[in-house]
């Protein structure tokens, strides 16, 4: 009788402990630059024209992922900057993706259309953040050499012209 | 009155100075950016450093604030300080609406801290008008968390425990 009480005070104790480190640690996902050299999360959404955008789709091209929002003034000034890349280096083989991480698609889908973004942009969530390693400040991009390796990791207000040079890299191969 | 041709020289300069300066901001990013965000207006002496709000939180003894997370609730989702609440991001309407909502029937003495973390600090759209809501509203013990680079950054890779609605 007491063996057994002391057995379940021990459970008890043990799944206590757990849930106390779990709570206190509750960091699910390892932080992004881990990802740097690894395969990127494969995903698949529906972009704002209702099409599928599924990132393995986009394997063999160099692909610029942008998480976004339209509260996030510098997002909104880099944002032009990728669209005018999509159009330059586009036939070389970069493709740009947006994600916002709005909680409402139609102010996404505004500035979408008033920045005249004509690259895919889709609407993300907390799911698809934490497999990133967590979308915890914005902007966020991410560099996907051609064979779908995270290459590159460029957080916050970031110097475009270093961003670019290693574009130009990837495509080249490099 | 006459300028000397030192001083003359030196207006000149300053003059080209005045005008070649916001062009080459403007150049470095090549577009101009959106407006500046209104967390410059709040006064330094509410801000709250990480570090401190951790400690605070984790002294029992410690006066336990209100912790309102006023930014997006997608990246709350994500991860958020424990015992944190989402109060709708302070930039937009509906947002200070749920703000309002949710600190309407409390004593005007609560103390409230507000974070937000969704941009380097200078760009942070949120806290600005939250905290000019509280005020406005008679809150008198408002501290806002200071984030310089984002809630990853300053918090979650610091070290310091987050919850997730995952």
């Amino acid at each position: 009788m007491i063996r057994a009480a002391i057995a379940i005070c021990n459970v008890l104790l043990i799944a206590c402990l757990a849930a106390s480190i779990a709570v206190a640690r509750a960091q699910s996902a390892p932080p992004a630059q881990n990802l740097r050299n690894k395969q990127a999360p494969d995903f698949t959404r529906q972009d704002l024209h209702g099409h599928a955008l599924h990132l393995a789709g986009f394997r063999g091209k160099v692909v610029l992922l942008n998480f976004w929002a339209t509260w996030c003034a510098p997002c909104q000034v880099e944002m032009p900057i990728f669209a005018a890349w999509q159009r330059q280096y586009g036939a070389q083989g970069l493709q740009v993706i947006g994600i916002s991480m709005d909680d409402d698609a139609a102010v996404a889908r505004k500035l979408v259309q008033r920045l005249k973004l004509d690259y895919p942009v889709a609407m993300g969530d907390a799911h698809l953040g934490l497999r990133y390693g967590g979308v915890l400040g914005l902007p966020l991009s991410l560099l996907i050499d051609r064979q779908g390796v995270i290459r590159a990791r460029f957080q916050g207000e970031t110097d475009v012209k270093v961003m670019e040079s290693q574009v130009r890299g990837l495509l080249a191969g490099r | 009155m006459r300028l000397g041709r030192g001083e003359a020289a030196s207006f000149f300069a300053v003059l080209m100075l005045l005008c070649v300066i916001p062009g080459r901001l403007c150049a470095a990013g090549q577009w101009a950016a959106p407006l500046p965000s209104s967390a410059s207006s709040i006064p330094t002496s509410v801000l709250l450093q990480p570090e401190e709000l951790n400690r605070l939180l984790q002294t029992p003894t410690a006066e336990k604030p209100l912790v309102l997370q006023v930014g997006s609730r997608v990246l709350f989702a994500e991860a958020h300080i424990p015992r944190a609440e989402y109060a709708g991001p302070g930039s937009q309407d509906a947002g200070a609406q749920v703000l309002r909502n949710r600190v309407a029937s409390l004593p005007r003495g609560t103390f409230i801290v507000l974070y937000c973390g969704c941009c380097p600090w200078n760009r942070c759209p949120n806290v600005g008008p939250a905290y000019k809501l509280l005020l406005d509203m008679g809150f008198t013990h408002v501290k806002v968390l200071y984030l310089a680079d984002n809630f990853g950054a300053d918090w979650v890779n610091k070290g310091f425990p987050v919850e997730s609605a995952h």
